[in-house]
């Protein structure tokens, strides 16, 4: 449980766009460069606020992805940096974090979900750009996306992105939701020995015998910022261990193999979820961010009138926590996944289930949360009678 | 002194991947001798190109070098020159990369004024892709995807850089290399966003589809358009009829360079919190 | 969530600055009260002139679903901001209206009219403190959070230089809904 707190006296009261935007200064992010978009522009708003006061650069881009390009253009000489956005701006990145992902450069994406398509629901609520966040870019490529559920959380995980992107050399991406985005909450700001900074590996070898995507240091090859003497070369065609462009189809295959495995042989250490009242569960809840709050609460309810169900919150999104999804496949009867959306991240709850089972979606896509109550109801159905 | 070129290049990456007679070689054999009579440092210069033909330029040169996706070089090169304020950055790029799909962050990098220098090899057309017809490709040309002719206006490039803002801009030509080494000396020279456009020659997709498939051809037709500004000044405009105008035509010393007013935010912001600081008990 | 969860609503149009109301609450309640508290707007795509409205939670619990579900006290300011926002209040919630832009209203509720801006026009002198003048209102209706830890919130949160004449709008509407409890109560 993340929202609860000790010290009531030392508490900051916070919109969770600015947890965000603390959290990523905390995390030693010292470049930012945006868009303006609802529901997303108070991180922006903070950053340009803040980033001169810590020595940091703020820019404000002439679009979605001119800004993605910047951020990758600083990481490259060596700031941290990351930028936020909300669903159209998410899918104009597309483009540029394709890129982040084959140059293998360190950012933070930071998408506040409203509804959609298109320009959809500016002001409100919707968690439907989940599978956009892993396969929104063309080609196969690794992620890593983090929806916390409370500012807390979103704290520590706002830093975590930081920590994964500099450790993977990848973009991450952070999922908040307008209801997170704009709600303020009271929170003790994490003291800095709760949390580590992981800064990039750098090379330990000299400029010539520098390449920087040298695999013989391992998956995540060391990193050198420009202007320090290594002069390396950076594309977004695929290339070999020199950074310079290849056709040759092993090498092509190599490479790419290697991108994913990077990321995806930590998969069961990154997936993360809280476990809330499963112990003796036969039903168990399946949900993520703001919604997964509601279905907390929905949880106490069913567990009142005696039904054992359980919470499973998912923390990372992906990679997708497979393994305790399989296992509580064989725990439960039946799953309830609420999301606000027409169901996307129930398909992944059914392919990791390997098991044919009552698997059921509570959803909606009109800008507001799904109450306790529709997901108390259907957990008394599913309970009930399996569907 | 002889310029040491094989100094500055990838001598490893060679032979070139471009025509033999294009263009392009001239550009960046200028941007060679440009930066070395700047005595600039590869450590402390950074390439960024786009996608095309002429955006492969950076992986020949021997410096930080970053070739980024279809028109977004000034972004990413944005985010490098605000990141390193200090360090150079040069943009090269293709007159379709540059204007039709970075259209917008070619506009806007000229209106913040960044120090940073935009080299576009202009030679009217989508070579790489097949010679498609580009925002500069001249009126009836013929090309990929015009075959009946082009009826699409095209952009003055200088001009557009101009009223976009950028405080130097040059136009030159590949028939005159020292004049295209002298402008982007000037431009990499000038504090503040600079543009240099080179007409350039794509006798491959552009000449052969025009009745100039060899390079010389095409050349000869580059160079009997254009006409030097201090001639042009003295000719009418019936006489300056289909000439493009070839020479240094912007400079403005006085707008303020972009990281120089983010460096003023900054120490003004941190001189607010210092006073602030001090004035607590 | 706890038997003591307690809900207000505050909405008016874009623009009347009702937000800070909702600001004042929750800060009060979880930083001087040591309760715990959200606060929670919702815009509409137009900054200004469309419907708004801030929801605040108070609990003695931590808060785990970040939206009303049975709301005590609800405000408005407008009659869109009424129409729009007239749901999740308990059967025996408290409204307030302001009658010259709320004319129709639901008398299934306990509803006062308060010519909350008129007043504030009249005896504050700026418009802009309509929201501290309702949040008054509100605390004397309900005693949601204890006066003292209210006005030591609005002062900390107050631009500085207009504390005083924040507390006076506050004042306002103390003795406004003090003296209509007194009437129709």
């Amino acid at each position: 449980m993340s929202s609860g707190h000790s010290d009531k006296s030392e508490i900051v009261f916070w919109q969770g766009n600015e947890v965000v935007a603390e959290a990523a200064i905390a995390a030693g992010c010292r470049f930012y460069a945006g868009y303006p978009i609802t529901p997303s522009s108070e991180i922006a708003a903070v950053m340009a606020e803040r980033l001169p006061e810590v020595g940091g650069t703020f820019i404000q881009m002439e679009d979605e992805i001119a800004a993605m390009g910047a951020i990758i253009g600083a990481s490259l000489a060596g700031k941290k940096t990351f930028t936020a956005t909300s669903g159209p701006g998410f899918s104009l990145k597309m483009e540029n974090i394709g890129y982040a992902c084959m140059a293998e450069v360190p950012c933070v994406v930071v998408n506040v979900m409203r509804g959609g398509p298109s320009t959809g629901l500016p002001t409100a609520l919707a968690q439907a750009d989940v599978m956009q966040a892993r396969w929104g870019t063309h080609g196969d490529h690794p992620t890593i996306a983090l929806a916390p559920a409370y500012h807390r959380e979103i704290y520590l995980c706002t830093i975590k992105c930081f920590n994964y992107a500099e450790k993977y050399r990848i973009p991450t991406m952070l999922l908040l939701d307008e209801v997170l985005g704009h709600l303020s909450e009271g929170i003790q700001v994490p003291d800095p020995s709760e949390y580590e900074i992981f800064d990039r590996v750098k090379p330990s070898v000299p400029p010539e015998k520098y390449f920087p995507y040298d695999s013989s240091f391992g998956d995540v090859p060391p990193m050198a910022t420009y202007f320090e003497g290594y002069r390396f070369h950076v594309t977004g065609l695929n290339h070999n261990r020199t950074g310079f462009p290849t056709t040759d189809p092993e090498i092509c295959q190599q490479e790419e193999m290697r991108m994913i495995r990077k990321v995806m042989k930590d998969a069961e250490q990154l997936a993360e979820y809280e476990e809330y009242r499963m112990e003796d569960a036969e039903v168990a809840v399946f949900s993520f961010g703001s919604t997964a709050r509601g279905a907390r609460v929905a949880v106490d309810e069913a567990r009142k009138q005696g039904i054992k169900v359980g919470l499973l919150r998912a923390i990372t999104l992906w990679p997708f926590p497979d393994r305790k999804i399989y296992e509580l496949a064989r725990q439960v009867k039946a799953f309830v996944v609420p999301e606000v959306n027409l169901g996307q991240i129930i398909l992944e709850v059914e392919r990791a289930s390997h098991r044919d089972m009552p698997i059921v979606g509570v959803n909606r896509v009109g800008g507001v949360p799904i109450p306790p109550g529709e997901i108390f109801n259907k957990i008394k159905e599913v309970a009930r009678d399996g569907r | 002194m002889a310029v040491d070129y094989l100094y500055y290049l990838r001598a490893d990456k060679l032979p070139h991947m471009w025509c033999p007679g294009c263009g392009v070689g001239v550009v960046v054999k200028s941007m060679i001798g440009a930066i070395d009579q700047l005595g600039w440092e590869k450590n402390d210069t950074a390439v960024v190109s786009g996608i095309g033909c002429t955006s492969r330029a950076p992986g020949y040169m021997d410096m930080n070098t970053l070739h980024t996706t279809h028109g977004r070089a000034l972004t990413f090169a944005t985010g490098v020159k605000m990141a390193a304020p200090d360090k150079h950055v040069i943009v090269i790029s293709g007159d379709g990369d540059a204007t039709a799909i970075g259209g917008n962050h070619f506009i806007h990098a000229c209106r913040r004024n960044i120090d940073m220098t935009l080299i576009i090899v202009n030679n009217n057309i989508y070579g790489m892709t097949g010679g498609q017809f580009s925002p500069t490709t001249p009126y009836g040309a013929k090309a990929a995807t015009t075959p009946h002719g082009n009826i699409d206006p095209s952009f003055d490039l200088a001009q557009l850089a101009i009223g976009a803002g950028a405080t130097y801009v040059a136009r030159g030509s590949v028939d005159n290399a020292r004049m295209v080494q002298k402008y982007i000396r000037d431009g990499l020279a000038h504090h503040g966003f600079s543009v240099i456009e080179v007409l350039s020659n794509c006798h491959t997709q552009y000449g052969r589809r025009n009745k100039m498939s060899d390079p010389i051809t095409m050349v000869d037709w580059i160079a009997s358009q254009v006409v030097p500004r201090n001639k042009a000044e003295k000719m009418s405009p019936e006489e300056l009829q289909g000439k493009i105008i070839t020479g240094e035509l912007h400079r403005n010393a006085e707008r303020p360079e972009y990281t120089d007013e983010y460096r003023k935010l900054i120490e003004r912001v941190q001189a607010k919190q210092a006073a602030r600081a001090g004035a607590r008990p | 969530m706890s038997a003591n969860r307690f809900e207000a609503r505050f909405s008016a149009v874009g623009g009347q600055g009702v937000m800070l109301a909702g600001d004042v609450l929750a800060y009060a309640a979880q930083k001087y009260q040591g309760r715990y508290s959200i606060q929670s707007p919702t815009y509409t795509a137009q900054v200004r002139g469309g419907p708004t409205k801030v929801d605040v939670i108070i609990d003695d619990e931590p808060i785990i679903y970040p939206k009303t579900t049975a709301i005590n006290f609800f405000l408005s300011l407008a009659q869109g901001s009424y129409n729009a926002f007239l749901y999740d209040l308990r059967d025996d919630a408290i409204v307030v209206v302001d009658p010259h832009l709320v004319h129709k209203w639901d008398p299934k509720y306990r509803t006062y009219e308060i010519p909350v801006i008129e007043l504030t026009k009249n005896h504050v002198g700026k418009v802009i403190m309509t929201s501290v003048v309702a949040l008054g209102i509100m605390i004397e209706l309900t005693h949601a959070v204890p006066k003292e830890f209210v006005e030591k919130a609005l002062l900390e949160k107050a631009p500085k230089g207009t504390g005083e004449l924040n507390l006076k709008a506050l004042n306002l509407g103390y003795a406004t809904a003090a003296e209509l409890v007194t009437v129709q109560g």
